[in-house]
């Protein structure tokens, strides 16, 4: 096996499983690059997730039910609902023949976070991910922008959905007015970044611009959908960015996201981002001078972008400077276990949950679920619209460092008796294992320990 | 957790003193033992921005019902009223467990406190409120990390057993981070790695020296907790789960952090002769952009979740309460009037809150501004009239006993301003 290959298969895509290293042998970029054709279908482990609008209108149902004990089984459906999700976005992840593809909906996933930290966005979540991040990964960056701007998870989530213009028809009766959270993280977080250029009062005049831009709710046709709603958009013309909006209701919007997803701060925003997350916590800032370059030279394409992120030395460099996030670690776990982790781990891998209430627990059940609530990132729970953070520093504390280690001992003492540990550090690491690890992994006491000393070695832990 | 298992002798190979954990350990040699002694600093972060005017109200000021509207407070002996302070302002009802702490004189309120962050950013916000400079990102480290080194390096024992800082979670927040090593700790059902394991994954860790520091840090912090949480030692993980502190609503029931168990876990790691001294933990869910209520609703959830924090810590700290300072902080406030949707926007200046035995308590520290329209920062939010530094600088300070040279230029480096505000420590 060459170096390249095991880059490409453990840095760039999700982790290698047996064999994978052998497809990306011969061409390693071309390998990855091969996975960047627009995608079609949905991965089949999701094919049966029930779409944002469906979802929405169980949660609009839950909330309505005064009585609690009508509630309760509706709320349970909708924590299984998302809960059952969430485990097969992650077998999707484990068993993806096109890690790349798979890699990028999670980091464009992650950069346009919605999270349950909003129960009201639990059971919609994946369907979320699926309707707007996943058909644009690859695409302009403009389509990813609207289609996530305008979906009833975002808009609930960041709470544009009832943002009323003081002058509006609903706002001068109601006493309605402005909520400025979706305008600002738009701007902060989805485009231009914190120090792009923006003011307090382009943060305002997005929000007014964006007024209208809400949900349709039980009493509308369609629940659960996206719906403008004339009478809470502010009437007027705007100014942001110094360029004038003449008063055009959602046509304001739909003009504000071109400019934006166009503007350079926006290009600069998402090359750091992405550099970040593919080479380093602090980028060498030729890449993201060339991936800026390339988002603007394609007008945003994210295809493109990413297409010239592979054709970088700097990201084929020999070293591992990314410390895995607790999904990376799991998902690249089970990919090096081919799948073995999920029958193995079924059942008490953690023998303290007493409760066996009804709704425990589609986590507890599905490994991998329970072992990311373990390490502390279950799937859409990040703890603000920043979403997860991407730097080494955030995710090896001294807890979580020993965590890791005691997960990796669990997961090695379930699995050691079925699997030759030598074997998985050959597939799963080829090239990028040290000889000190191959020697601690080969001497271990027994196989459950080396298979747990390979998961804790640093080569394993970084990618 | 088992009181002697490996992981606990590991850490202290080569700290004979300190075998077992059981000798309350403060070496005179060791500089900061004079200057530190028993005191214990707890620093609670609000995350997300607490709106001040909501936890602690200016009830009295005669444009707070106006300004507030739906979201105002009533008045003290009504229904639902604020619990009154000092005649102005009052408590939300939400904190009434700890209302009388303040007639003890074991609660001050900093009110119309701030940062010099001045944006709305969140992550700035925090970024600045944890670093101290006066830029985001400017620097790498937090204050109480460097504030912590200026206290003897870390080490409460001078060799590389226990820690003085500790981090309550699976990571360290940035204001603990830096060149003092700090332990973390948080509640875990995992199984734990032996010391031998663990002694042959940091082999592999040799020329990794972030994985490497990360894991020698948790085992001292292990070997710590399983100390001085003995007592739980047949607990397993503790009951009464439910209350979701953080993303809470689908994080399995098993793994939910309890404030009351987080507290007094934290309190009582404290309290240990040879624990940390100084602790920084996370309080999510003040972000209240909707739904924001006054004594029912979002912030109220939240507040209740700090109230139970705050008992359960006096309740862990035992008798060490005395020498206890918690200082409760956010990174920003929130608009003084309520948005379009029954919340708050992001703001500038909030409530801060001091708490415990070694407070010169039962005040409120505050150069009102005032919230009649041409008062407000910015013509929307509570205006700032004391800057948050200077309150932590007189705790570092006159509690901690750190140098005011070494706090002007290693702490909060500013030129010496501002200057730490005097009198909030019981003498």
């Amino acid at each position: 096996m060459t170096l390249q290959a095991a880059i490409a298969t453990n840095r760039f895509g999700l982790g290698a499983r047996p064999g994978d290293m052998a497809q990306a042998q011969s061409d390693p970029r071309g390998w990855l690059e091969a996975q960047l054709a627009p995608p079609t279908a949905l991965p089949p482990e999701l094919r049966e997730v029930e779409d944002s609008a469906t979802r929405l209108t169980a949660t609009y149902a839950a909330r309505k039910e005064k009585d609690e004990e009508a509630r309760k089984p509706l709320r349970d459906a909708l924590r299984n609902a998302y809960r059952g999700d969430v485990a097969r976005r992650t077998r999707a992840a484990i068993t993806s023949d096109v890690p790349l593809r798979e890699r990028l909906v999670h980091f464009w996933s992650n950069h346009f976070t919605i999270s349950t930290s909003r129960p009201i966005v639990a059971a919609a979540a994946v369907p979320y991910e699926n309707e707007a991040i996943r058909p644009h990964v690859l695409g302009p960056f403009a389509d990813l922008l609207l289609a996530v701007t305008r979906h009833p998870v975002m808009l609930a989530y960041l709470d544009n959905a009832v943002s009323a213009g003081p002058e509006s028809v609903a706002g001068i009766r109601r006493q309605r007015g402005l909520n400025e959270n979706l305008g600002r993280e738009l701007l902060e977080l989805h485009t231009m970044g914190v120090d792009g250029g923006y003011s307090q009062t382009d943060v305002r005049e997005l929000a007014r611009i964006l007024t209208g831009w809400s949900v349709a709710a039980e009493r509308d046709r369609d629940t659960g959908t996206f719906l403008f709603r004339a009478n809470l958009h502010e009437p007027g013309d705007k100014l942001l960015l110094g360029q004038r909006y003449n008063e055009d209701g959602m046509g304001e919007g739909l003009l504000a996201l071109q400019r934006l997803a166009r503007h350079p701060a926006t290009a600069r925003h998402v090359a750091t981002k992405l550099a970040r997350h593919f080479i380093a916590d602090e980028p060498p800032p030729a890449v993201v001078a060339a991936l800026e370059k390339s988002y603007r030279d394609s007008d945003g394409h994210l295809g493109e972008v990413t297409r010239t992120l592979l054709r970088q030395d700097a990201a084929w460099a020999p070293d591992a400077r990314k410390v895995k996030t607790p999904t990376e670690l799991v998902v690249s776990t089970a990919r090096a276990l081919a799948g073995a982790l999920a029958g193995a781990l079924a059942g008490d891998v953690h023998p303290v949950a007493t409760d066996a209430g009804p709704d425990q627990d589609a986590a507890r059940a599905d490994p991998a679920l329970r072992s990311l609530a373990l390490l502390g990132q279950m799937p859409f729970a990040a703890p603000s619209p920043a979403g997860w953070p991407d730097q080494a520093a955030d995710w090896v504390g001294p807890e979580a460092m020993v965590q890791r280690v005691d997960w990796a001992l669990t997961v090695g003492e379930k699995l050691g008796d079925r699997i030759d540990p030598r074997q998985v550090a050959e597939q799963a690491l080829g090239p990028q294992a040290s000889d000190a690890t191959r020697q601690a992994v080969a001497r271990a006491p027994s196989a459950a320990e080396g298979l747990a000393l390979l998961i804790s070695a640093p080569e394993f832990q970084r990618r | 957790m088992t009181i002697l298992n490996r992981r606990h002798l590991l850490a202290h190979l080569g700290g004979a003193a300190t075998l077992m954990g059981l000798s309350p350990i403060l070496p005179p040699r060791v500089g900061f033992a004079r200057t530190l002694g028993d005191q214990r600093f707890v620093l609670i972060v609000l995350r997300g921005g607490m709106d001040g005017l909501a936890a602690v109200a200016p009830y009295a000021d005669r444009d707070y019902a106006s300004l507030r509207g739906r979201l105002a407070l009533p008045d003290p002996n009504t229904q639902g009223g604020v619990l009154d302070l000092d005649g102005f302002f009052g408590l939300n009802p939400a904190l009434a467990e700890i209302h009388p702490w303040y007639k003890e004189g074991q609660l001050l309120v900093a009110h119309a406190v701030a940062t010099p962050y001045r944006d709305r950013s969140h992550f700035d916000g925090q970024d600045l409120l944890e670093n101290g400079t006066l830029t985001p990102h400017g620097t790498a480290s937090g204050w109480l990390n460097r504030a912590i080194g200026e206290l003897g390096g870390g080490r409460l024992d001078g060799s590389g057993g226990r820690r003085l800082g500790l981090a309550v979670g699976q990571s360290v927040p940035l204001v603990l981070r830096g060149g003092a090593p700090v332990a973390s700790w948080a509640p875990s059902p995992l199984k734990e790695a032996d010391g031998d394991f663990l002694d042959r994954v940091a082999a592999l860790y040799a020329n990794d020296p972030l994985l490497a520091n990360a894991l020698k840090a948790g085992i001292d912090s292990a070997s710590m907790a399983d100390h001085a949480l003995a007592a739980d030692a047949d607990m397993g993980m503790p009951p009464g789960m439910e209350a979701p502190m953080e993303g809470g609503a689908t994080t399995p029931k098993s793994l939910r952090l309890d404030p009351t168990q987080l507290g007094t876990s934290t309190g009582r790691l404290l309290a240990d002769p040879g624990g940390p001294r100084v602790a920084v933990m996370d309080l999510q869910g003040w972000d209240t952009h909707v739904q924001q209520g006054t004594t029912a609703g979002r912030l109220a959830g939240a507040l209740g979740n700090l109230s139970k924090v705050l008992v359960a810590l006096r309740t862990g700290l035992g008798p060490a309460w005395r020498q206890t300072v918690v200082a409760v902080v956010t990174e920003f406030g929130r608009t003084a009037r309520p948005n379009g949707t029954g919340g708050t926007d992001h703001g500038t200046a909030t409530a801060a809150f001091l708490a415990g035995g070694a407070i010169q308590g039962g005040r409120v520290l505050a150069d009102w501004p005032g919230l009649a329209d041409g008062r407000l920062y910015q013509g929307r939010d509570l205006a700032p009239t004391q800057d948050l530094r200077a309150v932590m600088k007189g705790i570092l300070r006159d509690h901690l006993g750190l140098d005011q040279a070494a706090l002007d230029k290693a702490v909060f480096p500013g030129g010496g301003t501002p200057a730490p505000l005097r009198g909030l420590i019981r003498t």
